[in-house]
């Protein structure tokens, strides 16, 4: 790192237009989810112009875009820092950046301004295939798979001529898979339980897998970029981990696979695999705690307060929303109550942020602390309330959420058997709405750590103590 | 020698550890998905002939009687399509009129249930309602709404349920059961028509007993009428 006059790779410059783009579509996902946050407490809000199922796929839409935008990023920053050497095919990248954004806006724009289209097969093809978290038209996972070759080609290219760390290996095989599941999700059937049956294979896949594996490399490099912790040590929990994740995840599957007319055989698969996946999450989080205390040992200073703080974040939500939250509803016996209420979205609330949301955070601070060329990122007052209102927002609102749940599980499920008027009266419970009311208040409050996030990410390197930037300068010119 | 570095700090034991644990498990996920595959094969006219029960059953119960019964046997409720026998199997023999026909061809039920199918897909339904419990939570679940109470009510005064639900279904906002109303999505007479076949359809498909209880609870629904 060269003072102020930065040299960045080219990948890491692609890197940095990723998480622009990010952390726009975060905004995005934050306001449609205010939005269908408000139309479950005013049912009249916006009806007819924006409804919820429109809301509300924008919503999930955006939250699954950003974070593959961010993963991405992610890779294309680290990737020539690892393999010491420029990222390979940087122009057809740049490309690929180029035709993906286009293609997220015009899918963006059908979704609010047409919206749904006939029953044919070309609604499927140009509008919507109205299947949740991929509802994307084919025609736009097509552009997407060729994008992702394009990111699978610099990704191998680059790590097999460079350096390749345990890290890239484990990113390769990982990325590999991520790209290939998507195929999963590009059929249309009649049969609605095998469509589900594969739809999974994207989704839980995706979710519990192949994501999990990425952010424990990631998560690595961010402890050695931070901490300066011991790479072989990193290294060989980051191999513990995977075997731990895919050992679980992989079967783990089985989970989602009790009530869509499967065999009933997936019942004590899903049970004890869904039971090992908080493992490998308490390992991360006991290794990022215990680097943590041994670094400080040697008297080591954190090299970016922000990220570490984020990747902190990251251990804790992941555990409790992905693990414990998950645990929570994962054994059929449970499950056949929870199953399609507010239980769900509890937890993927507080999973989706707690896994994925924090790191990604932790390495845009990364680039941003990169990008300046400072060797010490310190922490800015606007940063803490970022974090700190971020943080207590999406966990309260997890808990929010998890009181409607348990009114809706007791009252729908238990009382009424499951019918429409039972679904009915839950929702009309005090005890519901008032979980649903703390739900928007918290869902505000985290809107509002976001403008704080962005403004930090904008502005948080001008406001660094005065001697880093020396101690930088010196080293420079020396 | 005798310092050899122990296995358990050796990069090299988790590496192979975490190659052979994915590759076991995912050879296992491909064994089990064909074997699933075989079992949620889409049901035809011949199972019906034979009264063979299949997860997913042939498009032709709509021509049918549908409902959801407990099974001793099983230990929760499953679909009893067409009567049931003295052992609580289905009997595929009790008819039941769908739009005023009970004599659908294999052609005809399945192009029902694809174009039911794709225009659940087309108006986003999974993004309020929930299928087969997955989608969004904003709006009721659908898995059983062919066989739910409220409908054998409205439908009184429809002539039966199917023509109650596609009436609503061609413009949800007129007959708004609740505050929290359904938009009015465009749906043409013949999409309503085949979104009710695949409901229908999608109300015998054997769940594993989900939903628990589906309105047959002593004390709660029914008790209190």
């Amino acid at each position: 790192m060269q003072g102020n006059s930065v040299q960045l790779y080219e990948g890491q410059k692609l890197a940095l237009k990723y998480f622009t783009v990010a952390i726009v579509l975060f905004g995005a996902q934050l306001l449609f989810g205010l939005i269908a946050a408000i139309q479950f407490l005013y049912p009249d809000f916006l009806f007819n112009t924006l409804d919820f199922s429109i809301a509300r796929m924008v919503h999930i839409n955006a939250l699954v875009v950003w974070l593959l935008y961010a993963m991405i990023g992610a890779v294309y920053w680290l990737l020539p820092d690892e393999a010491g050497k420029e990222v390979v095919g940087v122009k057809l990248g740049n490309l690929a950046f180029y035709v993906l954004t286009a293609a997220v806006a015009v899918v963006v724009l059908v979704y609010l301004f047409i919206q749904v289209g006939p029953g044919t097969e070309m609604t499927t093809w140009l509008i919507t295939e109205g299947r949740e978290y991929i509802e994307a038209p084919r025609w736009a996972d097509i552009g997407i798979v060729v994008v992702v070759l394009i990111f699978l080609y610099n990704v191998y290219a680059t790590a097999l001529t460079g350096k390749r760390s345990g890290i890239l290996t484990v990113l390769m095989a990982d990325l590999v898979a991520l790209a290939g599941l998507y195929l999963a999700g590009m059929f249309y059937t009649d049969n609605i339980a095998v469509d589900q049956y594969w739809w999974w294979w994207v989704v839980h896949l995706w979710v519990e897998a192949t994501w999990e594996v990425y952010v424990a490399a990631v998560g690595g490099y961010i402890l050695i970029k931070t901490l300066n912790a011991n790479r072989k040590v990193v290294e060989m929990w980051l191999w513990i981990e995977v075997a731990m994740m895919f050992g679980s995840g992989i079967l783990g599957l089985g989970h989602h696979y009790f009530w869509i007319g499967t065999p009933e055989y997936w019942w004590e698969i899903g049970a004890l695999f869904s039971a090992l996946e908080p493992v490998p999450l308490v390992g991360l989080f006991v290794h990022v705690l215990y680097d943590w205390g041994k670094e400080r040992g040697k008297g080591n200073t954190i090299k970016n307060v922000p990220a570490f703080a984020w990747l902190t974040v990251e251990t804790f939500g992941n555990f409790l929303g992905a693990g414990v939250w998950g645990f929570m509803h994962t054994l059929p016996q449970i499950n056949l109550y929870t199953h399609g209420t507010q239980w769900p979205a509890a937890h993927g609330h507080l999973a989706f942020f707690g896994a994925y949301v924090a790191i990604m955070i932790a390495a845009i601070y990364l680039a941003v602390q990169g990008k300046a060329g400072l060797k010490e990122l310190k922490m800015t007052k606007a940063g803490w309330w970022a974090i700190a209102l971020i943080t207590v927002g999406v966990l309260f609102m997890t808990v929010a959420l998890t009181l409607s749940a348990y009114v809706q599980t007791m009252v729908e499920r238990g009382m009424y058997g499951a019918t429409w008027e039972g679904y009915f009266v839950a929702q009309a419970n005090q005890w519901f709405v008032q979980g649903l009311g703390w739900r928007l208040a918290t869902g505000i409050m985290v809107i509002v750590g976001y403008v704080f996030l962005v403004y930090d990410l904008l502005t948080c390197t001008k406001k660094q103590p005065v001697e880093v930037s020396q101690v930088e300068t010196a080293a420079a010119t020396a | 020698m005798e310092n050899k570095p122990s296995v358990w700090t050796s990069n090299r034991f988790w590496r192979r550890s975490a190659t052979w644990v994915t590759g076991v498990s995912a050879v296992l996920l491909i064994l089990l998905t064909v074997d699933s595959m075989s079992q949620m094969q889409m049901g035809t006219a011949k199972d019906i002939q034979n009264k063979v029960d299949k997860r997913i059953p042939s498009p032709l119960v709509i021509n049918y009687k549908i409902d959801y019964q407990l099974s001793p046997k099983r230990g929760h409720e499953v679909p009893i399509i067409g009567g049931m026998d003295a052992n609580g199997k289905s009997k595929y023999e009790e008819k039941e009129k769908f739009f005023g026909r009970d004599d659908y061809t294999e052609e005809e039920a399945r192009a029902l249930i694809h174009k039911g199918k794709l225009t659940i897909q087309a108006k986003n339904c999974m993004d309020c309602h929930t299928l087969l419990g997955n989608g969004a939570y904003y709006a009721p679940d659908l898995t059983k709404a062919w066989l739910d109470p409220a409908w054998n009510v409205i439908g009184q005064g429809y002539g039966g349920k199917e023509y109650a639900m596609a009436a609503f279904l061609q413009n949800p906002p007129a007959m708004a059961m609740h505050e929290r109303k359904m938009p009015n999505l465009g749906i043409t007479k013949d999409e309503a028509k085949a979104v009710v076949a695949y409901l229908k359809f999608m109300s015998a498909i054997d769940t594993n007993g989900f939903p628990r209880n589906f309105g047959k609870i002593k004390g709660a629904v029914n008790a209190r009428k």
